[in-house]
């Protein structure tokens, strides 16, 4: 109990960040219209790359001679742009028909 | 100053990424929205790599050479693939994502057994990074080969396999608490044992979901994939992965809700599955005996053109075929004799919420003329002619009458309201969800066999020579 309460207190911020971002990610979406599902999930996906910027700091910090760290680092970047530039991709692919129809 | 600077930028690149998923709720800035999440990423890695940090070696060669190959990979595979392919490429990128958490957290784990110090916060979040990464890796790729055909639902399934499931998910956390446990020493070869469990588990656990469960899965390990971004995010102390992960986590989960909504079903139902699988039960609904009527491409073209509304109703089918346009140019032929033409978009059809409308908007079909599910339902009674274009099951009126059916109680499109219905339709073969279809024998109900296109093209002609 201790712990959680020490946790809680020092991490008081934290907290709050991840709360509202939880409660912002509900209400956006909650409001969309059906039509909107698949880019929006595609969207998403492509958000969710956001991973990749741990794979920088990792290679960033690794020492020039760590093979190792340095080749998992760089497969981590490009597992990781394929997801973020690859969804931003189709997902402009997605909406692109839908502005065209609005002609 | 410097430092102040990266901050700001980290902050912008979040904002932007809130807001470009918010714009994506509507419409009219759909694309741009997508666009400025885009950017927000896009200034957000940029910094990333800038960032003042203690002790960097940089090593932007290879940082930069990852991004040229990952880059080109994605753009090249996201410009090349098929409308109709799209769920599979999104859970593709989606697994991927999953794969990026679960390199960082098994090199972070192997730093730490070989004597680098971390914190017991840090581990959990790094073990919980691994595992999420893990299950969404797999159970996106195994999703893939399932939207894709590639793996049948039967391949991967047996009784008792969501108790297999279950004692796989205790073995794998109860690794990982003993991994917690036990403390620096020796705890490198465990911790490549959990994340092969987490991969398994992954695997096994997308494995008894039915292939038309497939989209609410792939949303569903799409917020794995946030959630493991997050927990990564927390690894490093890095404010925009923890954002941005937890917003996604949140924005799938919602996401995932919905959909499962849409089918009426509930998201624990389909975890355990069976869907697919106990076809069999619904088709005992003594449909052996009954009478198919078929109609032919003359007499379909003669109703169409005479008939004062017709609904079409698209499905899979359509996308499969690439019909979209042909049903177009059907549409301008009969709109152009004073028919009125309107298109039901049931919330399911297709494979992924939204992809009908998605396939239609391509063919230049204009929104006014798209009906959603109770649009289409008070429409039907005062509708002429139906037709049905390779859709099933979100037809199936067997989900109103047919307690034993697997998909009883979720909405369906009322067709058999309007004065006649045609399915177009390859064979009698049961829909997606492997479930007959008692529509076909219904008295109203006429079929027209064969491949979308080629059907939609010959009637288009017919009625031009009317």
């Amino acid at each position: 109990m201790d712990t959680i309460i020490q946790f809680f207190s020092s991490n008081l911020q934290m907290v709050y960040i991840l709360l509202f971002t939880i409660i912002l990610g509900f209400e956006i979406i909650s409001k969309v219209p059906t039509v909107l599902h698949t880019p929006l999930m595609s969207g998403a996906n492509a958000i969710s790359g956001i991973v990749t910027i741990g794979a920088v700091i990792l290679v960033r910090q690794a020492a020039p001679d760590d093979y190792f760290t340095l080749g998992l680092g760089f497969l981590g970047v490009i597992l990781g742009m394929i997801n973020v530039v690859g969804g931003f991709a189709v997902t402009d692919r997605m909406l692109e028909m839908f502005k065209k129809k609005k002609k | 100053m410097f430092e102040t600077i990266i901050e700001i930028a980290y902050l912008v690149g979040a904002l932007l990424i809130i807001l470009g998923l918010r714009k994506m709720g509507s419409p009219d800035t759909a694309r741009r929205g997508n666009i400025e999440a885009g950017i927000g990423m896009g200034i957000a890695i940029l910094a990333s790599m800038v960032a003042p940090m203690d002790g960097a070696n940089n090593n932007y060669g290879w940082i930069l050479g990852g991004m040229i190959v990952g880059g080109l990979i994605g753009w090249i595979s996201a410009k090349k693939v098929k409308m109709t392919a799209m769920p599979q490429m999104v859970s593709v990128f989606n697994g991927l994502g999953g794969a990026t958490a679960v390199v960082l957290g098994m090199v972070e784990l192997a730093h730490y057994y070989n004597g680098t110090a971390m914190d017991g916060g840090q581990l959990v979040v790094t073990l919980l990074a691994l595992i999420i990464g893990g299950v969404s890796f797999t159970g996106s790729m195994l999703a893939y080969l399932k939207l894709d055909g590639k793996v049948k639902d039967k391949h991967v399934t047996f009784n008792g396999h969501s108790i297999l499931n279950i004692i796989l998910l205790l073995v794998m956390v109860g690794a990982a608490v003993y991994l917690y446990m036990q403390g620096q020493p020796g705890g490198m070869v465990l911790a490549v044992v959990v994340m092969i469990l987490s991969m398994i588990y992954g695997f096994s656990f997308v494995a008894p979901i039915g292939g038309a469960d497939m989209p609410v899965v792939i949303s569903l390990l799409n917020s794995f994939t946030g959630l493991s971004a997050a927990a990564a995010g927390l690894i490093y102390g890095n404010l925009v992965m923890i954002v941005g992960g937890i917003f996604v986590g949140a924005a799938g989960t919602i996401l995932t809700v919905l959909m499962c909504n849409a089918m009426n079903r509930s998201l624990l139902s389909v975890i355990i599955g069976g869907f697919g699988t106990s076809a069999v039960a619904g088709a005992k609904a003594g449909t052996d005996g009954q009478i198919v009527k078929e109609i032919g491409l003359n007499d379909m073209a003669i109703q169409l053109f005479y008939s004062d509304s017709v609904i079409f109703v698209p499905g899979y089918g359509l996308a499969v075929a690439q019909a979209q346009k042909v049903l177009k140019e059907l549409d301008d032929l009969l709109s152009a004799n004073g028919v009125d033409v309107k298109y039901a978009i049931h919330p399911v059809a297709g494979r992924m919420p939204g992809h009908m409308n998605v396939l239609l908007a391509e063919a230049d079909v204009p929104y006014p003329k798209l009906l959603d599910l109770e649009e289409a339902n008070s429409a039907f009674p005062n509708t002429d002619i139906v037709v049905i274009v390779g859709a099933n099951d979100v037809v199936n009126p067997a989900a109103k009458d047919d307690p034993s059916s697997p998909i009883y109680g979720m909405p369906i499109l009322d067709v058999l309201d309007a004065k006649n219905v045609v399915v177009i339709k390859r064979s009698m073969s049961p829909g997606y969800a492997g479930i007959q279809n008692p529509l076909f024998f219904h008295a109203k109900n006429k079929m027209l066999f064969g491949d979308a296109k080629a059907i939609l093209t010959k009637v288009a002609s017919e009625v031009k020579d009317l």
